[in-house]
């Protein structure tokens, strides 16, 4: 019995009115936790009854404090007749179990009803007294902290990123259930409601545990999704990225850092937690620790094949190009000789870390610096399932969970039912893990997994980015991880992570490769597709764009088995357009990489439909890509030849019109220091053709790319002509926006603080007359770009702005309605800084790559503000330096692969590079990066780390919803804890309400709504990282019927306006760093 | 291809001025997107029609939503459902209560009863504003009016402490509770030429002076009235203004008053003879004697509908034939009212001066073109 959760209500506001006669409600309140029940008196004849209550005490584990939530129900006495239900307020206690979060939860919260929607607020007072016992947690797994963000939340420090933990729980679904038949819709969606909480709350501790056993203390990136399985049942799925973090909570801690990095450094481990693996704690010295890091099978080297069957890949050793330390300093030589044992021992150590790392995988998208050091490039696998129920005669309850609703159910499902989907998401993330493997690289970054049902067919995808970690994040060795990072310092700032990790003898696709850019060492790929943010030091060449490619197939409809194959059959052929698309759209724009890549095929009753989205940027390691050459197939034809040479021309324009528009052009590099090209045998795809047929164009095109080949598309039917037609219709956003799918918007820096995160949805009927590829192709292309067009329409009272991590999310109700949902967050900048940007686009980037450093990246912020009061001590800055210009990522091709010759049911895989191109190899001179030590963070954001006096008190009136991990203009000083929550909400007054568009728009609305409360009321004023996992929408116009179910998590936060800290910093006598760090302590 | 559902909703309520006007002159989705178009919004912006439908859509929903909200402005403030900055909030309580002068003066001083509001056909095709526009600002007064009824205090404060107005508003709204509450008739052709300004001058004035909430200031008041409203005259004031009556009755008052205002306008006036002349007993335009009856007649309600059409009848319209100069007037009745303070005989001074005060003041304002 370790905790006691107290609820006291308040008062309520804005009650409906539940007595027609007097026009009054008599109110009162009934809280519920597990299976205790309190109520309230009833206050008679008010709409804003004052109950005022004793407090409800319950004394319950910590396992429930966990799982359960408390439910609240506002209910109208009725003398005569039953009472009738006014509306009730879930909430989750979770974030009152953590130290550092909440301690109180206390607010209005909106009174909701699945079937009248919000029906006025209530007031509640929730405290939960935990025993002071210091193993309370290991029975549960209350203290540890979930985050939904999916880099390191910006107040702590990750002493250790122990990897992926994932969960996941069934349940037979209460709407399908039989009961389900006699109930009222209103008891059904209620009991859906709390069931999914019920399951989210186990789900949470079970991963809880993972952790713990990992000896982590939280969970980043953590992704919650539930997938209606209709009949077959409700699955309720996670998975995140277990670490170790230290909160930085004062200055103060930090003062030490002024004075010398090595001392903050050798600090930190005594901060942390236990080290997470005890293997490994045992012998001390940092030599051992280091070398147990490079653990597997396998050693991990320019040289090796990739063909290595052995697919349990552990973490193998970053530092691929490691080399001497070239800064000088007391610890070079130690470095040197460290790096020398643990590049000898690696691949000689035990597989300690297998059991653990089953799954080398990341959910985190932006990473500290120093700990991404290449990039392999997109891995991903999908698989078709049938959701077949098991006939299983001996079924046992339901899945072994106590709490679950064990009903009369002959319909009931088997007891391994569980195992069955973990089974299907096992054999896709060993699909992923050997794709990296092929790539070389030993984890995946940018990691996500999704499901798309229709019927009784389910696909099941993952995709990640393929990279090779420094290790020193992922153990206990902090010490020497901190150290080993200068000694990669030969990996210049920018490039580093663009590099190939894998063997160039032995590459897994074929690939074109370059000497880097930048920095003229290592070869580079000349594109690269990557699903993480882009890192914070990558050197951009102007603006990224939005990019989408999206694709509509028609599908017979089929039942079972037959319709399995169908979708099984399409899915390559859908991969490959995809990427098709992407790469023409990629080029159309001048740029050579993609960020935040995510791919969403989704199958309907007779189509499946694929969109893709990313952030296409010029990164200046990459060769500058080619043109797109446009030929005929029948070159005889004079008519014919006017036409492609008319569209060669519209494309060669634009591919201008773009680079001017976002502003690229790369610095030149001179004849004279290009090199001879690698010598490389040529790929060619079917699509390609190495020169280009008409003379006009090819002047054309020389004149506007240089003297580069181009990529060439073959126009030789109907389908290609409408690919080329599809590449021109995509418009670019009006003047002053822009768009992206990352966080920020590479090439913009200057952030202001307004900010709007909206949600928009859409859905179209098609005609259902003769539907064919391409009109469904058009319509949805449509879709999307009309959606977008209204949304720049709609926010440009903010221009200049910049709509960031935009969220299309593609389903399909219905037979002939397609329903786009699109979540993003326009936020302004400053336009005349953004001007000046453009001047000098190089050294700009370097410093944006610094000053987001400080905005997405606590720690050197922490190092590199604290260190600037006291100049005497400029090591830490330097220190911060050389960690950025260390934390390289590479790059790669994107690699895919097709192996569809499976059966319906089979998991099946594919990675076969799709590449396109024509283009000649450069090779450039030796590049100095002597500017990137020259980029320096200081400036404005001197104080950003001081602590301002915590806000959690004042009345919170505007609470910020921003999909981003950060508010632009602000600093988060607390996380509150992770908000997690389902609605339903259905009517049967569709027309009455608006229709479904009034509908929809009041829900959304409300779910804002009890979002924001549920903020306010832990004393937040933001939740960071929202995103809206699930808004399954469906109607019945004909019986005057609608219902829609959303689920949406974020994480709650307070921050503090940098304006504000500047005044409490300019309060301090800045002076000096001791009365400073003081001044921070006292506000704090 | 069809748009089923089309919705954005935005953390932070998207409010579109120029649409939201049009919203609030009833006009419909379609009409709006016209006038849009009109505006040149489309060549500002570089949308096409259906993002203009679509958006406009989106604004007329989400205000149609907020309506509801905005019948009880406080209700506004407090919600959860829609996130508004204040300074906006401020705006769509403003707009959505604000009304259009040929309206107003449609309905002011009529009844706010059902029977009027099914003439709002005829104001919507007389003025130009779309019924739906009408039916909201007939529905906004009858609201305040409803909510403020009852209510003792000042009516400005009570209004804008239920309805967040601004001040100026607040007040116009008090005068329009007032007209409605007392019928005073407006709709006259004589009175025409009078705007809704000139009317929420007078009545601003009457509420401060004339009703009970005014009682406190005056001394020949017993205190036994509890109740404090600003919505009706004080009806004792109104029967004692009948003792107002001895100013024209009396001879001897009569001419000693005119005698004492003429001395001290003498040669000031650009009109002195015309205001001697009217002052002569038989003369049909004697202003003297109309503001005098004019206060004697208050006593009955038909009479106190018709004060308007009293004043500029009795006064403005005779002083407008003559050509007075509005400073003449001014000055006469400066004149006029102070010199009855030498009236030895005259034992009414406050009462005098509470009606004269408010008196002179709606004159002044009323006297124009």
């Amino acid at each position: 019995m370790p905790g006691k959760l107290k609820v006291k209500i308040v008062a309520g506001r804005h009650l409906p009115v539940m007595d027609r006669a007097s026009d009054l409600t008599d109110a009162f309140v009934e809280v519920k936790f597990g299976n205790t029940t309190f109520k309230t008196d009833v206050y008679l004849k008010s709409l804003n009854p004052q109950w005022n209550s004793e407090w409800f005490k319950f004394e319950v584990d910590d396992e429930d404090l966990q799982d359960e939530p408390l439910q609240i129900t506002v209910l109208d006495h009725d003398t005569y007749s039953a009472n009738d239900a006014i509306g009730k307020v879930y909430i989750d206690i979770d974030p009152l179990l953590y130290s550092e979060a909440a301690t109180v939860i206390s607010g209005w919260f909106p009174i909701y009803d699945t079937i009248h929607g919000i029906r006025g607020e209530i007031n509640v007072v929730v405290k939960v007294d935990l025993f002071n016992d210091l193993n309370r947690f290991r029975q549960s797994s209350c203290g540890v902290k979930f985050f939904c963000t999916t880099s390191i939340p910006k107040c702590y420090r990750a002493v250790i990123i122990h990897g992926f933990v994932e969960e996941l729980v069934v349940n037979e679904d209460p709407e399908y259930q039989w009961i389900d038949r006699i109930r009222t819709p209103r008891a059904s969606n209620e009991a859906r409601q709390r069931l999914i909480s019920l399951m989210s709350g186990e789900l949470q501790r079970k991963i809880g545990l993972k952790v713990l056993e990992m000896r982590g203390n939280a969970v980043v990136g953590y992704l919650q999704c539930f997938d209606l399985e209709g009949e077959s049942g409700l699955v309720v799925r996670a998975i995140g990225t277990a670490c170790t973090l230290d909160k930085l909570s004062s200055p103060a801690a930090f003062l030490p850092a002024c004075n010398s990095p090595s001392k903050e450094m050798k600090e930190l481990p005594f901060n942390e937690d236990p080290n997470p693996n005890t293997h490994s704690s045992g012998p001390s010295t940092p030599l051992k620790n280091q070398t147990y890091s490079f653990s597997p099978s396998k050693s991990y080297s320019r040289q090796s094949s990739s063909s290595d069957t052995d697919l349990s890949l552990t973490p193998k050793t970053g530092m691929g190009s490691g080399s001497a330390g070239k800064e000088g300093g007391p610890f070079k030589a130690l470095l040197r000789q460290q790096t020398q044992s643990a590049l000898e021992q690696r691949g000689g150590s035990p597989h300690r870390f297998c059991r653990r790392r089953e799954f080398p995988f990341f959910t985190l998208t932006a990473f500290p610096p120093g700990f991404l050091v290449h990039v392999g490039g997109v891995v991903s696998a999908r698989s078709v399932k049938l959701l077949d129920r098991i006939h299983n005669p001996a079924f046992v309850g339901i899945m072994g969970n106590t709490r679950s609703y064990k009903l009369l159910d002959w319909n009931s499902f088997n007891s391994d039912e569980p195992e069955t989907r973990d089974a299907w998401w096992a054999e896709i993330r060993q699909e992923i893990k050997s794709h990296a493997k092929a790539l070389g690289c030993h984890a995946v970054v940018g990691y996500s997994e999704s499901t798309s049902i229709c019927e009784e067919v389910c696909i099941l995808s993952a995709s990640g980015t393929a990279a090779v970690l420094n290790p020193r994040f992922l153990q206990d060795g902090t010490v020497e991880g901190c150290l080993e990072q200068r000694i990669e310092e030969n990996l210049p700032a920018g490039c580093g992570f663009c590099h190939i990790p894998y063997d160039e003898l032995n590459m897994p696709f074929p690939a074109h490769l370059t000497y880097c850019y930048n920095c003229r060492k290592q070869k580079v790929p000349d594109v690269l597709f990557t699903t993480i943010d882009l890192p914070t030091d990558a050197t951009v060449v102007g603006k990224g764009c939005l990019i989408q490619a999206r694709l509509c197939r028609l599908k017979k409809k089929a039942q079972a088995e037959a319709n399995a194959t169908a979708i099984s059959n399409l899915l390559p052929f859908m991969e490959y357009e995809v990427h098709t698309q992407l790469m023409n759209k990629l080029k159309l724009k001048g740029m050579n990489a993609l960020f935040g890549l995510r791919i969403q095929i989704t199958v309907g009753e007779n189509m499946l439909m694929g969109l893709a989205s990313a952030t296409a940027v010029y990164l200046a390691a990459l060769p500058m890509p080619g043109g797109i050459q446009i030929a005929g197939k029948t070159p005889s034809d004079g008519s014919y030849e006017q036409h492609i040479s008319h569209m060669q021309k519209k494309i060669s324009d634009t591919i201008a019109k773009n680079k001017e528009l976002y502003e690229i052009n790369p610095p030149e590099i001179s004849e004279e220091i290009i090199g001879s090209p690698i010598p490389e045998p040529k790929q060619r795809s079917r699509l390609l053709r190495s020169q280009s047929e008409s003379s006009d164009e090819v002047t054309e095109l020389d004149l506007s790319h240089g003297k580069k080949d181009a990529f060439v598309l073959e126009i030789d039917d109907t389908d290609a002509m409408e690919d080329v037609h599809s590449l021109l219709t995509d418009v670019p956003p009006p003047s002053g926006f822009y768009s992206c799918n990352t966080e920020i918007m590479p090439g913009i820096n200057n952030w202001t603080s307004e900010i709007q995160m909206f949600t928009s949805v859409r859905v179209i009927r098609l005609s259902s007359l003769n539907l064919t590829n391409q009109a469904l192709n058009k319509n949805f292309n449509d879709l999307c770009e009309n959606l977008l067009k209204s949304l720049y329409f709609k926010l440009r009272s903010m221009i200049p702005c910049c709509l960031c991590h935009v969220n299309f999310t593609v389903s399909l109700p219905e037979d002939e309605l397609i329903q786009v949902t699109v979540t993003a967050v326009a936020i302004t900048f400053d336009k005349n800084q953004a001007l000046q940007t453009t001047k000098t686009h190089i050294e700009k980037s370097l410093q944006r790559a610094s000053t987001d450093n400080e905005e997405l990246l606590q720690f050197p912020l922490e190092l590199c503000s604290d260190s600037l009061p006291s100049h005497p001590f400029p090591p830490a800055k330097e220190h911060l330096e050389s960690a950025r210009s260390n934390s390289g990522i590479p790059a790669a091709q994107r690699a895919t692969s097709v192996d569809y010759s499976s059966f319906a049911d089979r998991c099946s895989s594919w990675i076969e590079l799709i590449k396109l191109k024509a283009q000649t190899i450069r090779r450039g001179s030796i590049k100095t990066t002597v500017t990137v030590e020259k980029a320096s963070p200081m400036g404005e954001g001197n104080f950003r780390n001081r602590s301002a006096p915590p806000c959690a008190n004042s009345t919170v009136g505007v609470v910020k919803m921003t999909p981003l991990s950060f508010i632009p203009g602000a600093k988060i000083t607390k996380y509150l804890g992770i908000i997690n929550m389902f609605f339903i909400r259905e009517t049967t007054s569709l027309r009455e309400e608006g229709g479904v568009s009034g509908f929809l728009h009041a829900f959304i609305a409300e779910v804002f709504a009890m979002v924001r409360a549920h903020v306010a009321a832990l004393g937040g004023n933001a939740v960071v990282s929202y995103i809206m996992k699930q808004c399954v929408f469906m109607e019945n116009p004909n019986k005057n019927q609608a219902q829609c179910l959303i689920n949406v998590s974020g994480d709650a936060v307070i921050f503090v306006r940098e304006s504000e800290l500047e005044v409490i910093s300019t309060q301090q006598p800045t002076a000096n760093c001791q009365q400073s760090c003081a001044g921070g302590e006292v506000t704090t | 291809m069809t748009s089923e559902l089309d919705i954005f909703v935005g953390n932070t309520t998207l409010i579109d001025e120029e649409v939201y006007r049009l919203w609030l002159d009833g006009y419909s989705v379609s009409d709006a997107v016209a006038l849009r178009v009109r505006a040149g919004i489309l060549e500002q912006t570089g949308a096409t029609a259906a993002v203009l439908q679509s958006d406009t859509m989106d604004h007329y929903r989400t205000f149609h939503m907020l309506e509801r909200l905005l019948h009880a402005p406080p209700k506004l403030l407090h919600q959860l459902v829609f996130q508004i900055p204040p300074s906006r909030q401020a705006l769509l309580i403003e707009r959505y209560y604000a009304f259009d002068e040929a309206f107003v003066r449609e309905v002011l001083g009529k009844k706010l009863s059902k029977g009027t509001k099914k003439d709002l056909d005829d104001i919507s095709a007389k003025t130009g504003i779309t019924l739906k526009s009408c039916r909201r600002q007939f529905d906004n007064f009858k609201r305040v009016f409803k909510v403020v009824e009852e209510m003792r205090g000042s009516l400005a404060d009570n209004i804008q402490q239920h309805f967040l107005f601004s001040d100026r508003l607040a007040r116009d709204y008090a005068a329009i509770v007032f007209f409605a509450n007392n019928r005073f008739e407006t709709a006259k052709k004589k009175l025409q030429y009078l705007s809704f300004g000139d009317f929420a001058f007078c009545a601003e004035l009457m509420i401060q002076n004339w009703t009970l909430g005014a009682v406190g200031e005056a001394p020949s008041k017993p205190d036994s009235q509890v109740d404090d409203m600003d919505m009706d005259l004080d009806k004792e004031f109104l029967q004692d203004l009948k003792e107002l009556k001895v100013l024209v009755a009396d001879k001897d008052l009569l001419d000693l008053h005119k005698s004492l205002v003429c001395t001290a306008l003498r040669g000031k006036l650009g009109v002195f003879s015309e205001m001697e002349a009217n002052f002569k007993p038989p003369a049909p335009q004697n202003l003297s004697r109309g503001l005098v009856n004019v206060a004697a007649k208050l006593t009955h309600n038909k009479d106190v509908r018709d004060l308007f059409v009293d004043l500029v009848e009795k006064f403005v319209e005779p002083c407008r034939s003559d050509h007075w100069p509005l400073g003449d007037v001014r000055l006469f009745l400066n004149q006029y009212s102070v010199t009855v303070h030498s009236l030895d005989g005259f034992r009414h001074q406050a009462l005098w001066d509470r009606y004269m005060d408010t008196l002179r003041g709606c004159l002044l304002r009323l006297y124009h073109d």
